[in-house]
């Protein structure tokens, strides 16, 4: 052992300056099953408080739906528990297939191969497809987990300013030379709930022969008529070349994610995806239960539907109420407020009022564009969006931010 | 030789990064630290570097703190005899 004292005092240290920086990240504790109204052990040692829950990414309310829950039961009884297997060796079973298949088919793709989880999906794509020629084109504000995916991979890196087309377009131009190439984004984008032009993403890859490769972890399940994701909601459905996307969130939120796309693609992800072939397969519980998810939204698009009239009721009443928010269709709606400070503090006395919501400020969001960032879910009802408009009008009011736009937020509290 | 060299770089920064034509920048403004530039996108800066000057940075020269000015990134030209 020669865990010594040095290497103590130096991680010690490195925690002191994250807790010097404000950007100190805590647990609390949830001792019931997630839903609208969860019942929250905050600050730890604190008596549980019951509040609506308006930060998971439980889009569709299916977390703990009745059918789903059944479904993961079945799966237990008629499947076992662990597989003890990666995919390959003897780690799938005839209903990791049949998610594939569902995937594929819901998605409106050519084939779909599932990973442990969207990260690692994104971790392990761009390694397989390409190498030193080629080149990555991405938006400035993919998810982490892509960067991270981008690290792992020898191709050369270009990126574009967020949502800049013509940005896009000098960098496609700069890269004619190379062999292949990928333009790569989010679908919806996670901090703003804004939405990738993927209309004109996809005429631009057209024009200049590039792939494109979408992240629809906030969007499958929801985004377009049918819930199948942003390429639905941008009309491009076809038109997308590597889709990722996540379990994890609307569809559940259990875990697992997959890569869906061109066949060749899923196929040699088959044959050299790291974490793929080298990290355990699917637990046959949720595998059972996201196969439910999918038959669920495939027959009806209620969910979707009651989300979407959620989030424009909701989008609606704080406009109206005097808030500056990030205007789109997306359940996530960010609440501007720009000072770091004013936004941690609202999430508390929101919290007080019985809203958990969470307040996000520099590195996770640019500098003085802290919010707090509120996710509608098919989950909530009517009383539920209103006792959370109330609250925030209360608190809203207590610091004198109703009405004031921008300048005159930062005017008041800096940024 | 290195006013252009500042003009040149604070231009390209300008171009690539800042979305507003109207944000300023000089030569000492804390670029990564500020996040003006995030230290991925970083990755894109040193390559434009590495390709406008015909040389090769080592990643352990290639630290945030080298990329955080422009005045930094001079320096770091310096130890090339590019700047
Ligand atoms: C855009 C995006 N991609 C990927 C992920 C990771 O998904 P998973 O939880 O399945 O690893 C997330 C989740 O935070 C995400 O928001």
């Amino acid at each position: 052992m020669a865990y010594s004292n040095k290497a103590r005092d130096f991680f010690s240290n490195e925690l002191k300056n994250i807790n010097t920086a404000g950007t100190f990240k805590e647990e609390r504790y949830i001792e019931s099953p997630q839903g609208a109204n969860i019942n929250v052990e905050f600050p730890v040692g604190a008596k549980p408080k019951e509040v609506l829950n308006f930060c998971a990414n439980n889009y569709l309310g299916l977390s703990s739906h009745p059918e789903v829950i059944e479904a993961a039961h079945q799966g237990l009884n008629e499947r076992g528990y662990g597989m003890s297997s990666v995919r390959f060796i003897c780690g799938t079973q005839d209903i990791h297939k049949e998610l594939e298949t569902k995937l594929t088919k819901f998605l409106g793709t050519e084939d779909t191969i599932l990973f442990p989880s969207c990260m690692d999906a994104n971790a392990g794509v761009f390694d397989v497809v390409l190498d030193k020629e080629d080149a990555m084109i991405s938006d400035r504000l993919v998810h982490a987990s892509i960067v991270d995916g981008m690290r792992l991979c020898k191709a050369q890196l270009y990126n574009y300013k967020h949502s800049n087309m013509d940005h896009l377009e000098e960098k496609l131009k700069e890269t004619q030379n190379l062999r292949l190439r990928m333009i790569i984004t989010d679908g919806v984008f996670s901090m703003d709930g804004d939405i990738a032009k993927l209309d004109e993403i996809c005429d631009l890859a057209e024009k200049y022969d590039a792939m494109v490769m979408v992240d629809d972890s906030h969007a499958t399940g929801f985004m377009g008529k049918n819930g199948r994701g942003t390429h639905e909601h941008c009309g491009v459905i076809g038109r997308i070349d590597i889709i990722t996307t996540t379990l994890g969130k609307a569809l559940g939120g259990a875990s697992g994610g997959c890569v869906s796309g061109r066949k060749e693609i899923v196929d040699l992800c088959r044959q050299r995806a790291r974490p793929y072939l080298f990290s355990n397969t699917m637990p046959p519980v949720i595998v059972a239960a996201a196969n439910k998810v999918i038959d669920l939204i495939s027959k009806t698009t209620d969910r979707r539907d009651k989300l979407e009239k959620n989030t424009k009721y909701f989008r609606d009443k704080m406009t109206a109420a005097g808030f500056d928010i990030r205007e789109g269709v997306h359940p996530i709606v960010p609440i501007m407020l720009y000072n770091a400070k004013l936004a941690q503090d609202m999430a508390r006395d929101l919290y007080e009022e019985g809203i958990y919501v969470i307040g996000f400020s520099f590195p996770v969001v640019p500098k003085g564009q802290a919010r707090i960032r509120v996710q509608v879910s098919a989950a909530h009802e009517k009383e539920h969006l209103d006792k959370a408009i109330a609250a925030f009008t209360k608190i809203g009011a207590k610091y004198q931010i109703l009405g004031k736009k921008k300048d005159e937020i930062i005017a008041q509290y800096g940024y | 030789m290195s006013d252009d060299l500042k003009k040149l770089i604070i231009d390209y920064v300008k171009k690539e990064y800042l979305d507003d034509d109207s944000e300023e920048i000089d030569e000492s403004t804390q670029l990564i630290s500020s996040g003006i530039v995030d230290s991925f996108s970083m990755v894109a800066l040193k390559t434009f570097l590495e390709k406008k000057f015909q040389i090769s940075i080592p990643d352990e020269k290639a630290t945030t703190e080298a990329f955080d000015s422009v005045n930094n990134m001079i320096n770091l030209l310096k130890e090339f005899n590019v700047a």
